[in-house]
């Protein structure tokens, strides 16, 4: 783990509030995602991934864009590590280092499904902006 | 003043080597109250003791200090001593000169003025004591057992084998408890009421035992030796003393809606029942809400059936008042509320079983005659799906508990290896946390269902378990070594449900002044080394009532508190601590700040009229019970005005050690 | 103003009192002085902890003195008072390690209590360093003389102890 690396954790357990150590890797947060197969890094891992300091990769990852922010994983998590957080405060983390966001408003329009809800778009935009 | 004997050990040379004993001696005699002083090579040996008893008697000494090794070493003998001589042994301090001067510096120059200021706070603390007496408290040469589990059964007949009397009080009509709804036990697959029935005859048979089954404890006073407790008998409705136990009653009451609370819920029972065929005693008990005559006061038909007249609608709750000498809390477990684990649909689908259901529905005497059927449509399932730790090492304290459950893997792989025994072709899927198996050949059990029986076990928990249309049950889970999802169409989802301690010992604790963990477990007296014996004098556990465990733990630890209770029973009276605290009532005001701190409920409020200036007046007074408080002075620094103090420790002695070590 | 003036003026009286006070303090803590130090021990851990650094002949200062009490929830903010006003140099309290209580709850009140009073002490100007919560069991003899070194150690660094001091109980 490089200093910038664990300047990038303190960051991260920073804006999400939680508690790495706690997990006892029993994969129910993997096993609630309902996004599962679009991550490369499984839900489960992140907690030992930032408990090693292994962040760089966490933030090359395709799962910090690919979590719907559903927190399924948050509410059935038993021991309160919240990995739902875990990966979006490592998402906020990746923002911030890139000056913007990994999709910027104008790439939107040519994304846009006619049948995707305009709620979905507003939330992922408010998200994506922070 | 005091007539104080100071003697001086040399330990060999231990102490006098880097002490110059004769000096320690010398300076002891110029002490306040000091009337002899001398140094011994060994104190502790007999012309030692000698020397103390007979300058005892020869300068009519009040009071001895030693100056010795520790007191955890030979306090206990220099008392004797005194005792011996006609002192009161209580009039005996040491200053420890060896373990805490002479070991610990290597220098005379340093040994000697320190071994003199030990021997003068010794000094000066034994002109405070006062000479303190043992009290001595009777023992009831009877035992109760609270809860008839294995637990319950096993400490019982122990005790009632050694020869002293017994009662078990029993919350449901029958003894057996938990392990009486077990089918098989692991690892040695024994029929579990093949080796607990013949248990539960020999408790009925003992002439040393009485059963109150279907009874509660209502309340508890006293303390160890002499508790005094009252038992409410709950109305069977059927004497006891008549009933034949024929069952024909059963089979002719016509209420046959009842929920059957023996096979958790999964059939129906009649009105008038007894909970299982071997139960103990063989006498039914009527359920006042499934009655039809107690609904609607007509039928009445088990009452005309009923050759001897057994069944009386009149009868009412019985309260009995016994005395005992030891109390045994053994009331065991339940498993937790699976309602609020949403994602397993234990509600939605009759299918989704708890770890114990399906140990009814896998007995023979259970609903479904032991055959394997889902509880929906009574087909036998082709695939099978046990979840573990549902609710154990789980923080979330609305739903789980945070400790392991410890047997859930176990009975597990029982179950998953009955299973396939009896139906090789149901393919059986775990998923699991961790597989944990200190034990006994628990390891090698667990591997038996793997490596013989071809259990699928999966690293990795379920997310959800969705109903299907077609009444299967879709389990949705990871493999999290190879990181895939899995997903299982499961004919039956078994959930192995976290124990926790049977509700009641919330109440029990509060009669008993028991201390429970933040889980409901009762915390004993010492993790270690005092494992079976409650904080609480005279009050000791047995079984899950103290923390998860199996069968031959329990039945171990039962023998355990039979033992100490069979301790406790065979002494005629019992010594009691001087060393207690005790009550100024001209200081006390009454505030129960002291009741409040004390661990043994040791202190008790009375009324005491007293007259103030020629008024009569009533006041609140803490009284401290010699027989209860260990002595530990909680009280005496928490109490705000002054009135507590501990005897052999009090607040004057204590202030005199710390003047004298700090003015020389 | 006159130089009488200006000698027999309030200030001037109370600093040279002061003075006096602190320099009879610092005359004593010139040369042979040695710090007094009271130990409390719960006679469950702590003490036979002691004994232990005993029989292992670890050596520790002569100058902390052992008082045995029962548990360490008996002893009395008085006591800790009482040594100070006595003269005491620092004040150590062991007892159980938590959890572990003879009498089960007693170090939890100590802790608490002793959180209390360390501060209130503090803010008298006896630092924090003068007084110290120690767990030790039955088993760390090692830990026992360690603690007390260290301890030792420190009030001799701070010096002697003025504040709360009753110079009448001086002798």
């Amino acid at each position: 783990m490089t200093i910038e690396e664990a300047n990038i954790r303190e960051e991260v357990l920073l804006i999400c509030g939680c508690d790495v150590t706690r997990c006892m890797k029993c994969g129910k947060c993997s096993a609630s995602c309902p996004a599962y197969d679009e991550f490369d890094i499984k839900p489960h891992q992140f907690a030992s991934y930032i408990a090693r300091g292994d962040m760089y990769e966490l933030m090359q990852s395709k799962t910090i864009w690919n979590c719907l922010g559903c927190f399924a994983c948050v509410e059935r998590c038993p021991r309160d590590v919240r990995p739902g957080k875990l990966i979006d405060g490592v998402r906020q983390a990746a923002v911030r280092r890139r000056g913007g966001t990994h999709l910027q408003p104008e790439d939107i329009p040519s994304r846009i499904d006619p049948d995707t809800p305009q709620q979905l778009l507003m939330s992922v935009l408010r998200r994506e902006r922070k | 003043m005091q007539r104080i004997g100071v003697f001086v050990c040399h330990c060999g040379s231990n102490i006098a080597a880097t002490v110059d004993v004769a000096a320690v001696a010398e300076a002891a005699k110029s002490q306040p109250g000091v009337v002899f002083a001398t140094d011994y090579t060994y104190m502790c040996s007999e012309n030692g003791q000698n020397l103390i008893a007979d300058s005892i008697k020869e300068y009519g000494l009040t009071a001895v200090v030693v100056c010795s090794c520790s007191p955890r070493m030979h306090e206990a003998t220099f008392r004797k001593v005194a005792d011996k001589a006609g002192l009161n042994p209580y009039m005996v301090e040491i200053a420890n000169i060896r373990e805490q001067c002479s070991w610990v510096h290597k220098d005379t120059e340093i040994g000697t003025p320190k071994a003199i200021s030990l021997m003068k706070t010794a000094v000066a603390k034994v002109n405070l004591n006062t000479p303190l007496q043992e009290g001595e408290s009777k023992v009831t040469k009877r035992a109760l057992i609270i809860g008839g589990g294995i637990a319950g059964i096993q400490t019982a007949l122990d005790i009632a084998d050694a020869g002293y009397k017994v009662d078990i009080v029993e919350k449901t009509p029958s003894i057996g408890g938990r392990m009486s709804q077990l089918d098989k036990t692991f690892p040695t697959l024994d029929c579990s009421s093949c080796i607990l029935t013949p248990k539960m005859t020999e408790v009925a048979q003992h002439e040393n035992i009485t059963l109150y089954t279907y009874s509660e404890v209502e309340s508890v006073s006293g303390y160890v030796g002499d508790f005094t407790v009252e038992i409410r008998r709950k109305a069977r409705y059927v004497h006891e003393d008549i009933c034949t136990g024929c069952g024909l009653c059963m089979t002719k009451c016509p209420s046959k809606k009842a929920k059957n609370e023996f096979n958790r819920g999964l059939n129906t029972r009649t009105a008038i029942y007894t909970p299982f065929a071997q139960a103990i005693p063989n006498v039914p008990v009527i359920d006042t809400e499934a009655c039809i005559h107690f609904r609607t006061g007509k039928c009445g038909i088990c009452a005309k059936n009923c050759a001897v007249q057994a069944i009386d609608y009149e009868q009412k709750d019985e309260i009995i008042t016994e005395k005992y000498g030891a109390i045994v809390v053994a009331t065991g477990f339940d498993l937790i509320d699976l309602k609020p684990f949403g994602e397993y649909a234990y509600n939605l689908s009759p299918d989704v079983v708890s770890s114990l259901e399906l140990e009814r529905i896998l007995n023979a005497a259970g609903p479904t005659s032991g055959h394997l059927q889902r509880m929906s449509d009574h087909r036998q399932p082709k695939e099978m799906v046990f979840i573990q730790c549902v609710g154990s090492r789980c923080e979330d304290d609305r739903r789980g508990k945070p400790y392991c459950s410890k047997i859930c893997c176990m009975y597990t792989a029982k179950q998953a290896m009955l299973i396939k025994d009896h139906y090789p072709d149901v393919n059986i899927h775990v998923f699991y946390i961790d597989v944990r198996t200190p034990g006994k050949a628990f390891d090698e059990f667990y591997r038996r269902a793997v490596e013989d029986y071809g259990v699928d076990y999966i690293k990795g928990q379920v997310g959800k378990v969705t109903p299907q249309a077609d009444g299967t049950l879709l389990v949705h889970g990871v493999d999290m070594l190879d990181q895939k999802v899995v997903e299982i169409n499961a004919d039956m989802v078994v959930l192995a449900a976290a124990v926790e301690p049977n509700p009641d010992i919330r109440k029990l604790a509060t009669m008993l002044t028991l201390s429970i963990d933040n889980n409901n477990f009762l915390n004993e007296a010492h993790p270690k080394l005092r494992p079976v014996e409650a904080a609480t004098a005279g009050v000791f556990m047995s079984g899950v009532v103290q923390g998860p465990r199996d069968i031959p733990e329990t039945v171990a630890q039962a023998g355990a508190a039979a033992i100490k209770v069979v301790g406790l029973l065979a002494k005629d009276k019992l010594k009691t601590n001087p060393c207690v605290a005790q009550s100024d009532e001209l200081y006390c005001n009454g505030c129960s700040v002291c009741q409040n701190v004390c661990p043994y409920g040791a202190i008790s409020y009375t009324e005491k009229e007293v007259r103030d200036h020629g008024v009569r007046d009533t006041r609140r007074i803490a009284q401290v019970n010699p027989a209860l408080c260990k002595g530990c002075g909680a009280c005496s620094v928490a109490c705000p005005s002054g009135a507590m103090n501990l005897k052999g420790f009090s607040n004057r002695q204590i202030m005199a050690e710390v003047d004298t070590v700090l003015c020389q | 103003m006159s130089v009488t003036e200006k000698m027999t003026s309030p200030e001037a009286v109370l600093e040279r009192e002061n003075l006096a006070y602190l320099g009879d303090a610092k005359g004593k803590s010139e040369g042979e002085w040695t710090p007094k130090i009271v130990a409390f021990c719960c006679n469950w851990c702590s003490y036979a902890g002691a004994d232990l650094a005993g029989n292992n002949r670890a050596s520790y200062p002569a100058e902390i003195k052992i008082i045995r009490v029962p548990c360490s929830g008996r002893v009395n903010p008085l006591f800790i008072l009482r040594a100070f006003q006595k003269g005491a140099d620092g004040v150590i309290l062991c007892g159980c390690h938590p959890g572990d209580c003879h009498y089960m709850t007693g170090n939890y009140y100590t802790r608490r209590r002793m959180a209390l009073l360390f501060s209130m002490l503090d803010y008298l100007g006896v630092e924090k360093g003068r007084t110290r919560v120690e767990w030790v069991s039955a088993s760390e003899g090692a830990k026992f003389a360690a603690t007390m070194n260290e301890f030792a150690e420190k009030i001799r660094s701070l010096g002697r102890n003025v504040r709360l001091e009753d110079i009448r109980c001086r002798n």
